[in-house]
C-alpha cells in the first residue's frame, strides 16, 4: 500500500513537472490545424522555457521587491494547487480534511501577487490589466466555488481527494444534471482563468485589449520563464479538474488509469484549441456578462442537487 | 452664389496656367471655400501654400465636384496671420495646421492648433508658435502652448501608446483620456515618418522623383506613382498608350485586392478569429505575388512609369494573371464569408466605433472610411482617368459607419475589383507601353486625383518658367483620415481601438511624407 502510495506521488510530481507545456502545444496545433497551418512544434512551450532561462532577467529601476515577487509567487502557488488535485485516479500527494479552501486561495494568491506586480510597475497598461484582472477573478470565483460546493456535497467532503475521488462516478449515477451543469461551468472558469479565447487572446500583441498578457510585460528572462511555466501549470490544474469531473471511471489497471487520464486532458486541450479557432473574442464588456451567467447556472446546480431527495 | 464662379475650374490632369488663378482677398477666399463645400457632393481636395513674397504666403484650395467632375482652384496671399478657415469649414483643420507648421503662419481662431509633422518651418525665422530656428524639435515634444486635449476629474485616467507600435509597423502617438475602460477622448500625433519628401520634388522631375513618389506610402506604390505620371502626361500634353493604362488599372486593382484581403484578416486577428487571419495573409500575398508576375516587385514597384509603364504584358503573363485572379478571388471569398458568418465575429464589429454621416461630412473622410459612412465617393467614377473612363467600378458604399461597415465596404471592393479585372484581362488594348512625354507646360498648375486603394489621392504640381517642379504637393488618403479614427473612438471601450485602427489602417509615412 505504502509502495503503490510513493509511487503515485512520485508520478503526480512528475507530471506537474513536466506534462503541462505540451498541452499549449496541443492547443496551438489545433488552432494551426483549423487555420490551415502546420503550427509550431509541439515541444515549442519546451523549447521557449529553455530558452528563458538562459536569457538574463531586466528589471526596471522604477520597481521594488514586490515585481521580482510576482512570477516567483505566481509559479509557487500554481504548484502547491497543483499538489492537491488529484491525478489519474490516484490520491494528490498533500491533503487534509479543507484543502478546498486552500486550493481555491492558493490561487488568488498568486494572483494578487502578480496583479501587485503589474501595479508596481506603474505602467498604464498593466494598471489596466490588473484591474480587469481583478474584476473577471472576482467574477469567476464563485462559479468554481459553486461547482466546489456540489461536488463537496455528493461526497460529503472537504477535501480534494474525495470531491474528485470516487464520490464523483456515485454522482453522476444519482445527480447527472448538476455535475454536468458544473463540467461546463468549469469549462468556462478554465477559458477565462487562463486567459483563453473568448475572453483573452494569448496571442494578441496588442496591449490594449490583453488581461493577463499585460500584466506581465515587463518581466524578462528566467522571470518571464516562471511565468509561463506557472501559467501552464495552472491550465493543467483546471483541465485535470474537468478530467476528474468526466472521466471519473476506473479501469482496475492504475497504469492504465493514468494513461486515460492524460488522454483525457490532451482531449480538454484539444477543445480549448477547437473554441479559439471557431469563435472571436468577446467584446470587454460582454465578459462579465457572461460569467454571471456561468454563476448564475453553477447555483442553478446547487439548488437542483438541495432539490434531489 | 456668385462667388463659386470666380474660382477657376479645371479636371483631372488638366494644366491651367498659373497666372489664371485667382487670387482674391482672405474674407473672399473664406467666404468662396464656405460657399463652394456647402454640399454632400464636394470636398476639399487639398489646401497649401507657397512662398509668395519675402514675407507672403499664397494659399491655394482646390474643391472637388462630385456630379460635374470639375475641380475648382483659387488662391490668397497671406501674410503672418489671417483668420483661420477652420471656422466655418472643418475639413480645412489637418492643412491649416499643416500650413501654419511649414510656413510660420497663424491661422488666428484655429480649434486646435498644434504642429502635425514636428519639423523647422520652411521659412527662416518664422514659426506659428515663435520656436526659433536653432532649436531642437522632437516628435511628439509640444511647442510652448499648445498640450494634448486633457480631461480632468478623480477617476479619469491617461493611456499613452506609441510612438513604437506592439506590432513593431510604423511609429505613432495615441493619447486616450479614459474612464475606466470608456475612452472620453483620443489624440493621435504622428510625424515621425517625416522625411521631407514635397520639398525635395522642388525643381524636379529628376531621376529620383518618382522613387520618392513610390515610396511616399509604400503600401500604396502604384496609386502614388499613377497619380504622378498622369500629372506629368498632363503637364506634357499627352496620353500613355491605351494598353499602358489598362495595365495600370490592373496594378492599381491588386493593389487595392491586395490591401483589402490583408484588412479583413487583420480584422479578424484583432477580434481573436483565427481561420480567416491565417487564410487571407496568405492570400494579401497571392495578390502581392499577382503584382510581381507584373513588374518583379510585389509592392508594383518600377511597373508605373512617365508615359507609360516599365513593363508589358505577352498573352501568356495575362492568362496566368487570369487564372490567380480566379484563385485568389474563391479564397477570400471563402474566408470572408467564413467570419461574416460567425456572429461572434459580427458582435465585435457592429456598432462599434460608429462615426456619424454628419461627422464624416464634417471632417471630409474619403475612401473606404468616407464610404462606410454612406459618403458616395469614388475618384475612379467621380474624376475618371486612364481605363477608368472607359470601364466603370460600381462604387461600394455602406451606410452604418462601424466597424462592420469600414470591413463590408472593403469586401464589395474586393468582389468588384476581381469583377473589373477578370473583364480587363479578357479584352487588354494592344498596342505599346510607352510614350516619349515632351516638355512640361511652364507655369502651370496641374491637378490629379487617382483613387488609391485607401482613398483619393492629390497631386498638386505647380511648375516654374522652365518647367520643372516649383512646388509639389501630395495629399494622401490617410491625411483626411486620421482624424476619423480619433472621432470614431469616443465613447468606445480602449479594448476595442485596436479593431478600429485596423479598421481604418491609416499610412504613417502617408501622412509624414
Amino acid at each position: 500500500m505504502f509502495d503503490s502510495l510513493s509511487i503515485h506521488s512520485v508520478l503526480h510530481v512528475l507530471t506537474v513537472l513536466l506534462f503541462p507545456p505540451l498541452l499549449l502545444g496541443v492547443i496551438n496545433r489545433t488552432k494551426a490545424m483549423f487555420g490551415g497551418r502546420r503550427g509550431r512544434p509541439l515541444l515549442q512551450t519546451y523549447f521557449d522555457l529553455a530558452k528563458l532561462l538562459r536569457k538574463e532577467s531586466v528589471f526596471s529601476e522604477t520597481t521594488t521587491w514586490v515585481f521580482r515577487f510576482g512570477p516567483v509567487v505566481g509559479l509557487a502557488t500554481a504548484l502547491v494547487a497543483a499538489m492537491v488535485v488529484p491525478l489519474g485516479h490516484a490520491s494528490a500527494p498533500l491533503a487534509f480534511n479543507g484543502d478546498v479552501i486552500l486550493f481555491a486561495y492558493v490561487l488568488s494568491l498568486g494572483r494578487f501577487f502578480t496583479m501587485t506586480a503589474a501595479l508596481d510597475t506603474g505602467s498604464a497598461f498593466e494598471g489596466m490589466g490588473a484591474a480587469r484582472e481583478a474584476t473577471f477573478a472576482c467574477l469567476a470565483e464563485p462559479v468554481l466555488f459553486l461547482g466546489l460546493l456540489v461536488l463537496s456535497r455528493i461526497s460529503s467532503s472537504l477535501e480534494m481527494n474525495a470531491l474528485l475521488g470516487d464520490a464523483v462516478a456515485r454522482g453522476w449515477h444519482a445527480s447527472a444534471a448538476p455535475l454536468l451543469l458544473v463540467a461546463v461551468c468549469w469549462f468556462v472558469v478554465l477559458l477565462v482563468e487562463n486567459c483563453r479565447i473568448p475572453f483573452d487572446d494569448p496571442n494578441t500583441h496588442l496591449e490594449l485589449t490583453m488581461i493577463h498578457e499585460v500584466m506581465v510585460l515587463d518581466h524578462s528572462g528566467p522571470a518571464f520563464g516562471m511565468i509561463i511555466y506557472g501559467a501552464a501549470i495552472k491550465l493543467f490544474v483546471f483541465v485535470a479538474m474537468i478530467v476528474n469531473l468526466v472521466l471519473p471511471f476506473r479501469t482496475g489497471n492504475s497504469l492504465l488509469d493514468w494513461i486515460v487520464f492524460l488522454l483525457g486532458t490532451l482531449f480538454v486541450a484539444v477543445l480549448v484549441g477547437t473554441v479559439e479557432s471557431v469563435m472571436a473574442r468577446l467584446k470587454m464588456a460582454e465578459i462579465p456578462k457572461l460569467l454571471i451567467g456561468a454563476g448564475v447556472v453553477s447555483l442553478f446546480a446547487v439548488i437542483l442537487l438541495l432539490s434531489y431527495p | 452664389m456668385a462667388a463659386i464662379d470666380e474660382s477657376l475650374t479645371t479636371f483631372n490632369c488638366q494644366p491651367v496656367a498659373l497666372a489664371d488663378v485667382p487670387v482674391v482677398s482672405c474674407e473672399d477666399f473664406a467666404e468662396w471655400l464656405a460657399n463652394d463645400l456647402d454640399s454632400n457632393s464636394s470636398g476639399l481636395s487639398a489646401l497649401f501654400g507657397v512662398p509668395a513674397t519675402q514675407h507672403s504666403v499664397r494659399l491655394y484650395a482646390v474643391t472637388n465636384h462630385l456630379m460635374t467632375g470639375r475641380l475648382c482652384v483659387m488662391a490668397t496671399d497671406v501674410g503672418e496671420r489671417y483668420a483661420s478657415l477652420t471656422r466655418n469649414v472643418s475639413q480645412a483643420h489637418w492643412f491649416e495646421r499643416e500650413i501654419a507648421e511649414q510656413w510660420g503662419v497663424v491661422p488666428a481662431g484655429h480649434p486646435w492648433l498644434k504642429p502635425i509633422r514636428f519639423h523647422h518651418s520652411y521659412v527662416r525665422g518664422r514659426d506659428a508658435w515663435g520656436r526659433t530656428d536653432d532649436e531642437e524639435i522632437l516628435p511628439c515634444v509640444q511647442p510652448d502652448g499648445t498640450d494634448y486635449f486633457k480631461v480632468r476629474g478623480e477617476e479619469i485616467h491617461e493611456v499613452a501608446v506609441g510612438p513604437v507600435h506592439a506590432g513593431v509597423i510604423e511609429p505613432g502617438h495615441f493619447r486616450f483620456q479614459c474612464h475606466g475602460e470608456n475612452v472620453f477622448s483620443l489624440e493621435i500625433e504622428l510625424g515621425f515618418q517625416h522625411r521631407g519628401i514635397e520639398r525635395s520634388l522642388v525643381g524636379g522631375p529628376t531621376k529620383r522623383t518618382l522613387h520618392y513618389i513610390e515610396t511616399a506610402a509604400g503600401d500604396t506604390t502604384t496609386g502614388h506613382a499613377t497619380a504622378y505620371c498622369q500629372l506629368l502626361e498632363g503637364l506634357a500634353g499627352t496620353e500613355a498608350p491605351l494598353r499602358a493604362q489598362a495595365i495600370r488599372c490592373l496594378a492599381l486593382e491588386f493593389e487595392r485586392l491586395a490591401n483589402h484581403t490583408g484588412d479583413l484578416g487583420g480584422l479578424a486577428t484583432d477580434v481573436g478569429f483565427l481561420p480567416t487571419a491565417s487564410f487571407c495573409g496568405r492570400i494579401r500575398g497571392d495578390w502581392l505575388n499577382a503584382t510581381a508576375l507584373m513588374c518583379g516587385n510585389r509592392f508594383g514597384r518600377s511597373l508605373v512609369r512617365p508615359g507609360g509603364t516599365r513593363w508589358d504584358l505577352n498573352d501568356g503573363l495575362v492568362e496566368e494573371l487570369a487564372k490567380r485572379t480566379a484563385a485568389a478571388f474563391e479564397d477570400v471569398s471563402g474566408a470572408a464569408r467564413l467570419m461574416w458568418d460567425v456572429p461572434t465575429a459580427m458582435a465585435r464589429f457592429e456598432n462599434c466605433g460608429t462615426v456619424s454621416r454628419d461627422v464624416a461630412d464634417g471632417l471630409g473622410l474619403v475612401g473606404t472610411a468616407g464610404r462606410a459612412c454612406g459618403i458616395d465617393r469614388d475618384a475612379r467614377r467621380d474624376f475618371p482617368s486612364g481605363m477608368y473612363r472607359f470601364a466603370q467600378i460600381p462604387v461600394s458604399v455602406w451606410h452604418t459607419g462601424d466597424v462592420f461597415a469600414r470591413a463590408y465596404v472593403r469586401w464589395l471592393e474586393i468582389q468588384r475589383s476581381a469583377r473589373f479585372l477578370r473583364e480587363q484581362l479578357r479584352a487588354l488594348p494592344i498596342g505599346g507601353v510607352q510614350r516619349d512625354l515632351g516638355p512640361l507646360r511652364p507655369s502651370a498648375l496641374t491637378i490629379s486625383l487617382t483613387e488609391g486603394w485607401r482613398g483619393e489621392i492629390c497631386h498638386v504640381a505647380i511648375t516654374d518658367e522652365a518647367g520643372g517642379f516649383a512646388h509639389y504637393k501630395i495629399v494622401d488618403p490617410s491625411f483626411h483620415n486620421w482624424i476619423g479614427l480619433a472621432m470614431a473612438l469616443r465613447n468606445q471601450e480602449i479594448s476595442d481601438f485596436p479593431v478600429n485602427n485596423k479598421s481604418f489602417n491609416l499610412s504613417y509615412c502617408g501622412h509624414d511624407l
